[in-house]
């Protein structure tokens, strides 16, 4: 009897999804709540795939599955001779969402544009500090108020940026999550209605989906917009049905209670590509892990001694254990789906035997250091106490004693950027605007020693190709430049490049449309089901 | 009865300034501190650590942080999420029904479940029942939450496919939270099918949050009722020739029933500790998935907050415990 009593509450929910089929749902088992769902103040990506990736578009945006910009919100620009003024011409009849709190009276213009950098830019800004405790975390992070020094409206459809020096990455930083271009007219109703905080929880955007409801940590709706400028996507509604836990996503994602889920568990990637109602969409991230050596201290000091370490490690090997295989060896500071990725350049060969060699003509004998380990699971680097034991074996083979360190994460970032710092650390990256600027200049330049440099390496040379590489906004001409830092980086060998980790996106087959992003993040504007 | 009442109140006091207190520096003494974390690998530059130091409040001495931190308690201000920017108590309403319900849910089963077997294992002691119920009792309490909640969901929702794998009620039902409890709003709302779908949904976590209890409850009710089954009074009762069922169900179990209600008690407080696991792997939106989240961001005040309601929760649930040996037992009330 209860059997019974079960079978047909089953059937009677089947009967009402196959009722609801005339309304196309897409649902994403996404990994963790968003914090907000205005971007600019955020950092994690997570917030990001809730908010500015369905709401918002922005000036210029990223194409899809590459690093590479494409005007969206500005249909052009011009860039003035000295690289300082850059003038855009912005898209008429873009429409913003109607909801139930804000109707819109006009179409997006440049008061949008001025008010979305604005708040985050000037102090004295109503907006710069609407919510208790708001930070402007990626604003600041990519220097962009040491960097402008004026943004003007010329008329309602053009905007111009002066910039305080010349800064090719500049373009790839407005299409970044925090450059989300907001209504200034919602803004000033809820300023008005003396509700501020609303704008980071009741979104209002030109994007492809427009915000729904947000029950917290469970699960967030959108619908698809209408009015959209880019077309009307073939899915009818949106879902992220917050799941945590990588294996009961996986769970989730077999049983057909949602369509796409990210990062899979390593261990749960056999099951899932043998599931024939299921593909595993992969590709390289937009990231690099290394061994940063402190550059500033004996016997580091010396790039030779550097090299041989280098030469010691078994990178093949680390791929196998700590990456169960899904990496790819790095050879350079950037991925190779980066533009300006020099793959002429050969990687240190493996031979332990050269490498002690080369320490005994270094003169260092009975070297011992300290390897840090990360305490936390990045994509870059899933276990890095493990990579550090592997290190551990390799360097002892050419009479290095490793002592492996580790602790609390905060801490770590803390401690390990210390110029003084004793020993090398395991770390790594993952690309925020798919500028090689992003990787090289970053954790690589003379500015970021005692910060980002883990290896506190500040090299004339290399600096001088990033720095210029900065002042020209031909992209040819400064992929040139960065395919030449990355061998003065091979020389000079300040870090041990480890891998490029592989991201998987495994999805039912019904799923078409969807491209995976170099940079990680989850859109789902174009995605279609099939019925 | 009500000076008893007001005697447990005020013991309440103390109490509660020790947790804030504890609360307060168990987040400060966790090494890292927010800034940095919200940083990330980006690092921050000494000025701008400086400056956000200062908007959090964080560069001021301790002593005059904590008597900021009490003085908005007392005012009923608990701070705002340093990652959310949301104020600490709404976000602590809006998730706290649902681990309330799951709570609920978890201890109707261990107590509907484990009191009839632990008496029924007394009653027939040493009996293949006996020993069945005591030895699954066993393993259940030994089990670890994670591990028994992705194996039922493997098993009960992988390969039979009779349960939903994780969240609260299926995506399709869609309704306002007017209580925030899923079964009640699922009734309310009126829509076919929602409240099963909720039920359905809440049947793997209630196992696997309530397992332990059960098991404790089960050994518990069984040992007690094995010492009352021993009492004068109880072999009285049957040599009047009162009927077993009356004896065992009326005379000794509501004796036995005394240390089981504190047992019960307790078992809130260790309940709140397997939400924290049961919310994450069942994706169920409580306050322990939100403590965990809050703790690996160093959020001070969410886990301050946190914390201290948690325990403030912990601390009624037994002051309702102990108001109710009054009624099993009444020589406790004139003490």
């Amino acid at each position: 009897m209860k059997l019974t009593k079960g079978l047909l509450a089953a059937s009677a929910v089947l009967a009402l999804t196959a009722g609801a089929a005339q309304a196309k749902t897409l649902v994403y088992c996404s990994e963790g709540s968003p914090e907000g769902f205005d971007p600019a103040p955020y950092t994690a990506g997570t917030t990001f795939d809730a908010s500015s990736r369905p709401i918002y578009n922005r000036l210029v945006q990223f194409k899809k599955g590459s690093s590479e910009t494409e005007p969206a919100l500005a249909e052009s620009y011009d860039v003035s001779e000295d690289g300082l003024e850059y003038t855009f011409h912005l898209r008429q009849g873009v429409k913003f969402h109607t909801t139930d709190e804000f109707t819109p009276t006009r179409d997006f213009n440049a008061d949008d544009v001025l008010f979305s950098f604005e708040r985050q830019w000037k102090e004295d800004h109503p907006w710069h500090a609407y919510s208790t405790g708001i930070t402007w975390e990626y604003f600041n992070s990519m220097s962009m108020s040491d960097l402008l020094a004026n943004i003007e409206k010329v008329d309602d459809y053009t905007v111009k940026f002066t910039l305080t020096r010349p800064e090719a990455p500049f373009i790839a930083n407005l299409a970044m999550d925090f450059a989300s271009i907001m209504s200034a007219e919602y803004a000033a109703q809820l300023e008005e209605a003396g509700s501020m905080d609303m704008l980071n929880q009741q979104p209002v955007g030109t994007g492809p989906f427009q915000f729904v409801a947000y029950q917290q940590d469970a699960v967030i709706r959108y619908a698809s917009f209408d009015d959209y400028w880019g077309g009307v996507q073939p899915i009818d509604d949106l879902v992220f049905a917050i799941t945590t836990d990588a294996a009961v996503r996986a769970q989730k994602l077999q049983a057909g209670e949602c369509h796409v889920m990210p990062y899979p568990n390593p261990a749960d990637l056999e099951m899932l590509q043998s599931d024939s109602n299921l593909t595993v969409m992969e590709q390289e991230g937009l990231n690099v892990g290394y061994l940063a050596y402190n550059t500033q201290m004996e016997p580091f000091d010396n790039a030779e001694v550097r090299k041989a370490l280098n030469m010691a490690i078994d990178k093949q090997a680390i791929i196998d254990a700590v990456f169960e295989g899904n990496a790819a060896i790095a050879k350079n500071p950037i991925p190779p789906t980066m533009w300006s990725y020099n793959d002429a350049i050969e990687d240190d060969p493996y031979d332990p035997e050269a490498a002690r060699q080369m320490l005994a003509d270094a003169g260092v004998e009975n070297l011992s250091m300290k390897v840090w380990a990360m305490p936390v699971s990045r994509p870059y680097n899933p276990d890095a106490r493990r990579m550090a034991e592997l290190i551990q074996a390799d360097f002892a083979e050419v009479g290095v004693t490793v002592e492996i360190v580790s602790m609390e994460w905060a801490e770590y970032l803390e401690q390990s950027s210390n110029v003084d710092r004793d020993g090398a650390v395991l770390l790594g990256w993952t690309g925020d605007n798919g500028d090689p600027d992003n990787f090289l200049a970053v954790l690589l330049g003379c500015d970021a020693v005692g910060n980002a440099n883990r290896a506190q390496w500040c090299n004339e040379d290399f600096e001088a190709l990033i720095q210029e590489a900065k002042t020209i906004t031909d992209q040819d001409e400064r992929a040139a430049l960065y395919e030449e830092a990355q061998v003065v980086f091979k020389e000079q060998a300040p870090w041990a490049t480890i891998a490029h980790s592989k991201v998987f996106m495994p999805m039912s087959t019904d799923v078409t449309g969807y491209v995976m992003d170099p940079k990680g993040t989850h859109a789902f504007d174009g995605v279609d089901i099939a019925e | 009865m009500f000076r008893f009442l007001f005697h447990r109140l005020l013991l309440i006091v103390p109490t509660f300034i020790g947790i804030t207190i504890i609360a307060f520096a168990f987040v400060r003494v966790l090494p890292g501190d927010p800034v940095l974390l919200i940083a990330g690998e980006h690092g921050v530059t000494p000025e701008r650590y400086q400056r956000l130091m200062e908007q959090f409040g964080y560069n001021r001495p301790i002593w005059e942080q904590y008597w900021d931190y009490l003085v908005g308690i007392v005012q009923g201000d608990f701070g705002t999420s340093i990652s959310t920017k949301r104020p600490v108590i709404r976000d602590f309403l809006t998730l706290f029904p649902a681990t309330v319900e799951l709570a609920f849910f978890a201890t109707l089963f261990a107590v509907v479940i484990g009191i009839p077997a632990g008496v029924l294992a007394a009653v027939r002691r040493g009996s293949w029942f006996d020993q069945l119920t005591m030895g699954t009792a066993l393993v259940g309490y030994s089990m670890p939450i994670f591990w028994l909640g992705l194996l039922l969901i493997i098993f009960f929702s992988g390969i039979l496919g009779w349960t939903p794998v994780s969240g609260r009620i299926d995506l399709l039902y869609f309704f306002p939270a007017v209580t925030g409890f899923m079964t009640i709003d699922a009734l309310l709302s009126g829509q076919n099918g929602a409240f099963t779908s909720a039920i359905r949904h809440l049947i793997l976590p209630t196992v696997t949050l309530g397992t332990i209890p059960l098991a404790v409850i089960a050994r518990q009710t069984r040992s007690a009722m094995l010492e009352v089954l021993g009492e004068d009074y109880v072999r009285t009762a049957r040599a009047k020739g009162l009927p077993p069922g009356k004896v065992v169900g009326v005379h000794a179990l509501r004796n036995a029933l005394i240390p089981v209600v504190t047992t019960i008690g307790l078992q809130v407080g260790v309940m709140m500790a397997g939400a924290i696991l049961t919310e994450t792997i069942y994706s169920w939106p409580g306050i322990g998935k939100w403590m965990i989240d809050a703790i690996s961001r160093r959020d001070y005040p969410v886990v301050q907050a946190g914390l201290l309601l948690i325990a403030l929760v912990v601390m009624v649930v037994n002051l309702i415990v102990d108001v109710a040996y009054g009624f099993i037992n009444p020589r406790i009330r004139h003490r």
